[in-house]
């Protein structure tokens, strides 16, 4: 593998940082927000000129500091960092606009530290993606989890701070119970903590136990990935403004975790080490009951973010489901799958943040015939839900494509099945919804007949992810294109 | 047994300073007067002192001063075992200095709580704190 | 001039301690400034010696000229160089933020403070650099007695907590004294390095260990080490805020050095680990002191009691680190002792800043303090994330080394300790932040037009000679952090002697 070195993965990270002291001093709110645009603005151009790079082939190294042989403060762009970084950094150029859009027209408070945080948690989550061993990930993971504290519990109530210390019980409790010994007994064990192709685990001997035990300690220590039982976090976060939400769910916390789970999976252990410990099972099993549970809970929710909650966690576990069958396909459908969910599920978190904005509502019961109000609105979310369920002409269907391909490839017909049944639960907690929303009675509808949307802000960005959404299925490249390529550095095939 | 109380009795000296040792902390713990416990302290201090005093004696040496040191014989050899060993009274005398200013320090303190509390007892003072 | 830096690091801030002290019936306005002149050459001067103990290897300065065992010896290697450069770092730093809040809470005693300020530094300077253990013994009262007067100057029930620690550190010190007795009386030496030379053919000998084990004694009592920790909380909640920021992040911490020392210079490695065999059941002493002091912070509802306890615990970490008797737990306890005396510096200082402005740190004083003073708040945050052991911040790197230690030692109840204090840790100071961030709670908090309406109590922050020394120690954290590698690689991996593996 060739490798050059440069500052742009550094860059990359810092850039939105280099943004705080201005965004902390200036009292005028265009000043400010222009500034994120323009950091937003900046930091997807670094990622993207990094792309052809990565594309050929290469890796991109970048060393901060050293302090014990194999554990550096360090930066590895390679394809499936890349994939991930692209997605937020992106995906937080979208959200900078809705942000404004909602915040204003909601008049919320201390915008300032709000769009200040947000940026840490950008810089914290391509971190994440760059990094190059696990203490560094670790490093990004936790400034994360210490970022979007401020944002989730950001209307300083009491039920704010109930969820906040929910929150922070599950991600630094499992961080920092889970994760930070697990890596140091790693480090022990190898003296190295280094990102490897077959996972730097692969050559310690430790027995097939000890192997189990720190698997299941960074997989479930990765809490962010919401699998069962360390999930319920994610429901309590929805007391956060919605572009927060959106950026919890679709751009960088939990799919910090996932990719974070994914990671620990490949290159810390390598599949080849999981498949002679036939280990994968244990993930595979824990991935489908989420996927399950999650789907069922979230058929009885009323409140819609707390629906797309708990939609997200079933979600996300297809991710390390997919990793966890360690054949080709399946590895591929989950990493393609962290693009394809992040566009769906943004724009059914802006969706729900702009009716809020424009009816006050936040329950589903209360938002029937909806679609007559706020066609643009409920169309998009028609499309991020068709994405989610995984049908065309959505991105989401080319992930589950994969999925499928990938358990039929690991002889997994269970798991088959637990893919189809929760699709058919995605279509069951989505589509009703939708249905009501446009095709209800006349005298059932709570709206009146004209059409009312929420302010531009708000709207184009869930538009455009929406229409993204529909590009990906025919042009899901890059995205395929790197997810392959990590995982054929990863099997060698 | 007979060995057991020769060595007992040869050693002597530690014994007394163990026992001095003893009595200082025992003021130090159970006393409820500030100023018996700072004596208590001083006890303890002055047990170490007089262990350190003890441990340069030898018997049948005189006072570490040499002998003919200018007398004609100019500095001549000197026996060590005819002089007690100087050193750790010297010691001492530093280690006085520190008590004295230590309990002086106790005593200023003692003052102020005094003056605080209206009461040098402890009990006294604990349950007026518990009042506040 | 270079070549007398040992000297003067102890003699410049001594003579300063009396100049002030005279300053202070001439005019008030010099104590300030000599007193941070004076400590401000003691940390040039320790700098420029760790640098050349870098390059050229342990320094030898002999007091007056005189050659040892029979004249007081300055030995400085690699081990003490670094911990002069912490002490006088953070005594210089905190002269400087301290200087509002002094004038404010006793005007009338600036030049006693600043007299017994910087004699307390001087005994703690003298005290790592001294290679005398008798010396050493002086030095350890000197810092000691001064502390007592630094603690009671702030009236209430100062006095009663410094006469508790007075007790408690006299007999520590005492102890101290008895065991150097012992070993006078077996290798007729007080130089450490004379001692370390004879000791070994007398390492089977009771009378050693006894030596050994009752000086250990006498300094974890002066370091608070569980459960002789009892003076500690009270004496440094009392004290006023300049002095406690003082006195919290040193003392503690040059007593485990002090521990350290005696462990690798005067004894060996060999005989501490290995003849004595006392390793394990310290270490688990270690582990009870991290959680009692864990578990004792939580029942605490002042900002500046809960702290002290937390300091405790941290003592426990370094206590149990030396013990492990590997290379890696002493590289985290060594490495701990300047994390833990920045960091507690850092939050020290941040609640100096605290009480200046709001006159208390009881959990009620400190609602909406985000608001109130975000500078001040921000440090602070800084400070709590690297004891939580958070990286980029110091530390974790310790806490690293520590736990590796543990791991490497096969004793995972240490790792399962300091796992278990990080997690009360977060708990601790989010507690601390909730309140500071939540509270008062607004009556109505509801959405809409209402939204937003938060008391927003004004900013009302520190001045800022308070708030620049704060960032600049809140930085050091997050580099010491990022410069652990060369710290380790360059100063605490010589110190160590190659025979501890």
């Amino acid at each position: 593998m060739e490798t050059i070195v440069s500052i742009k993965p550094l860059l990359a990270v810092l850039v939105s940082l280099m943004v705080v002291p201005i965004l902390a001093s200036s009292r005028a709110p265009n000043v400010r927000e222009a500034w994120t645009f323009v950091a937003a603005g900046v930091k997807f151009l670094i990622v993207l000129s990094m792309l052809p790079i990565i594309l050929k082939g290469t890796e991109i190294v970048y060393t901060i500091a050293e302090f014990v042989p194999g554990a550096a403060i360090q930066f590895r762009v390679d394809a499936f960092g890349m994939l991930f970084a692209l997605v937020s950094s992106s995906l937080w150029i979208v959200t900078t606009a809705y942000s404004i859009g909602y915040m204003r027209a909601l008049k919320e408070h201390s915008q300032t530290r709000y769009f200040v945080f947000f940026a840490v948690a950008l810089s914290a989550t391509v971190g994440v993606a760059f990094s190059a061993n696990l203490l560094t990930m670790y490093l990004f993971y936790e400034m994360l989890s210490f970022a979007t504290y401020p944002l989730v519990t950001h209307h300083q109530d009491k039920e704010a701070r109930s969820s906040g210390r929910k929150y922070l019980l599950y991600i630094v409790g499992t961080s920092i119970g889970l994760v930070l010994p697990a890596m140091l007994i790693c480090y022990n064990l190898t003296g190295t903590l280094e990102f490897g192709k077959q996972g730097f685990m692969a050559g310690a001997g430790a027995s097939k136990g000890l192997i189990g035990l720190l698997m299941v300690m960074l997989v479930f220590g990765f809490a962010k990935a919401a699998i069962m039982p360390f999930h319920s976090w994610l429901p309590a976060a929805m007391v956060a403004p919605t572009p927060v939400s959106a950026l919890l769910h679709a751009v960088a916390v939990v799919k910090v975790g996932v990719f974070s789970v994914v990671r620990v999976i490949t290159c810390v252990f390598g599949t080849n080490l999981l498949l002679s410990l036939d280990l994968g099972t244990i993930i595979v099993f824990a991935a489908s009951v989420t996927i399950l549970v999650g789907s069922f809970i979230a058929l009885s929710q009323d409140g819609l973010k707390r629906m797309l909650a708990f939609s997200t966690i079933a979600q996300l576990s297809y991710v390390v489901l997919g990793v966890g069958l360690l054949s080709p396909k399946g590895m591929t459908g989950g990493m393609v799958h962290i693009a394809m969910h992040a566009f769906g599920k943004i724009t059914l978190f802006f969706c729900a943040g702009a009716i809020f904005v424009a009816t006050g509502k936040k329950n589903m019961s209360d938002m029937v015939g909806i679609g007559r109000r706020m066609p643009i609105t409920m169309t998009a979310f028609f499309i991020g839900a068709l994405s989610i369920i995984g049908m065309p002409p959505c991105g989401g269907f080319i992930s589950k494509w994969y999925l499928v391909l990938g358990a039929l490839q690991a002889h997994q017909i269970p798991v088959l099945v637990v893919l189809l049944f929760s699709s058919l639960l995605n279509a069951a907690y989505f589509m009703p919804f939708v249905y009501r929303a446009f095709f209800c009675k006349p005298e059932e509808a709570m709206f009146e007949d004209t059409i009312k949307e929420a302010p531009p802000f708000c709207v184009v960005p869930l538009v455009v992810t929406a229409i993204i959404s529909i590009i990906l299925l025919f042009y899901p490249q890059p995205f395929v294109r790197l997810a392959s390529m990590m995982v054929q550095s990863i099997t060698g095939a | 047994m007979a060995d057991i109380v020769s060595t007992v009795v040869a050693n002597y000296n530690y014994w007394i300073y163990i026992t001095l040792m003893m009595i200082g902390l025992y003021a130090i713990i159970a006393k409820n007067n500030l100023v018996k416990k700072i004596v208590g302290m001083n006890i303890f201090q002055t047990a170490i002192i007089l262990f350190y005093v003890s441990i340069g004696v030898k018997k049948g040496a005189t006072i570490p001063i040499l002998e003919h040191a200018h007398g004609g014989h100019g500095y001549g050899v000197v026996h060590a075992a005819e002089y007690a060993n100087p050193l750790p009274h010297v010691l001492m005398l530093t280690a006085i200095v520190v008590g004295v200013a230590t309990l002086g320090v106790a005593l200023a303190l003692a003052i102020r709580v005094y003056n605080e509390y209206n009461t040098l007892e402890e009990d006294e003072i604990l349950a007026q704190i518990r009042e506040e | 001039m270079s070549s007398q830096y040992p000297a003067l690091i102890v003699a410049v801030p001594l003579l300063a301690g009396l100049l002030v002290f005279i300053a202070g019936w001439v005019n008030k306005k010099w104590c300030f400034p000599i007193a941070v002149a004076a400590l401000g050459i003691s940390a040039y001067s320790s700098i420029g010696l760790l640098f050349r103990v870098i390059n050229e290897g342990v320094i030898v300065y002999k007091m007056g000229g005189w050659d040892p065992p029979m004249g007081i010896a300055y030995y400085v290697d690699h081990l003490n160089g670094l911990v002069l450069v912490v002490v006088s770092v953070v005594a210089f730093l905190n002269a400087i933020a301290s200087k509002r809040s002094i004038e404010d809470e006793f005007p009338d005693n600036i030049g006693a403070f600043y007299s017994l300020y910087v004699l307390m530094v001087t005994g703690l300077l003298g005290i790592v650099v001294t290679g005398d253990a008798f010396n050493l013994y002086v030095l350890l009262e000197i810092a000691a007695l001064t502390g007592y007067g630094l603690i009671a100057m702030g009236g209430g029930r100062g006095p009663l907590s410094a006469l508790n620690y007075l007790y408690m550190g006299t007999i520590g010190a005492c102890f101290y004294l008895l065991g150097i007795g012992y070993l006078y009386i077996m290798t007729g030496s007080l130089n450490m390095v004379d001692i370390a030379r004879i000791l070994p053919d007398l390492y089977q000998s009771k009378a050693v260990m006894a030596a050994f084990i009752i000086c250990m004694v006498g300094v974890w009592i002066k370091m608070a080490f569980f459960p002789l920790h009892a003076w500690l909380p009270n004496a440094y909640t009392y004290a006023p805020s300049a002095s406690s920021s003082l006195v919290a992040p040193l003392v503690t911490k040059v007593m485990i050095y002090v521990m350290i020392r005696l462990i690798l210079t005067v004894f060996t490695p060999e005989f501490s680990f290995n003849i004595l065999a006392v390793s394990q059941p310290i270490v688990w002493l270690a582990v009870i002191a991290i959680v009692m002091g864990a578990l004792l912070a939580l029942k605490e509802r002042n900002l500046k009691k809960m702290l002290t306890y937390i300091i405790v615990a941290e003592v426990g970490y370094m206590v149990g680190g030396a013990w492990l008797g590997n290379r890696v737990g002493m590289t985290g306890a060594i490495l701990h002792i300047v994390n833990d005396a920045l960091m507690t510096l850092c939050v020290f200082m941040a609640v100096g800043n605290i009480v200046y402005k709001v006159k208390g740190a009881d959990f009620e004083d400190l609602q909406g303090l985000f608001r109130k003073m975000p500078f001040t708040m921000g440090a602070f945050v800084v400070g709590a994330m690297s004891m939580i052991g958070v990286p980029p911040t110091c530390g974790f790197f310790s806490k690293w080394y520590l736990i590796s230690g543990a791991i490497q030692a096969g004793h995972y109840g240490f790792m399962v300790a300091l796992v278990f204090s990080s997690l009360v840790n977060v708990v601790l100071f989010f507690r601390i932040f909730e309140i500071c961030y939540y509270e008062p709670f607004s009556d109505d908090h509801g959405h809409g037009d209402e939204h937003g309406h938060h008391p927003e109590p004004a900013m009302d922050e520190a001045p800022v000679t308070m708030l620049v020394p704060l960032f600049v120690i809140a930085v050091i954290l997050v580099l010491v952090g990022l410069y652990t590698g060369d710290i380790v690689n360059q100063i605490i991996d010589v110190a160590i002697p190659k025979g501890l593996v």
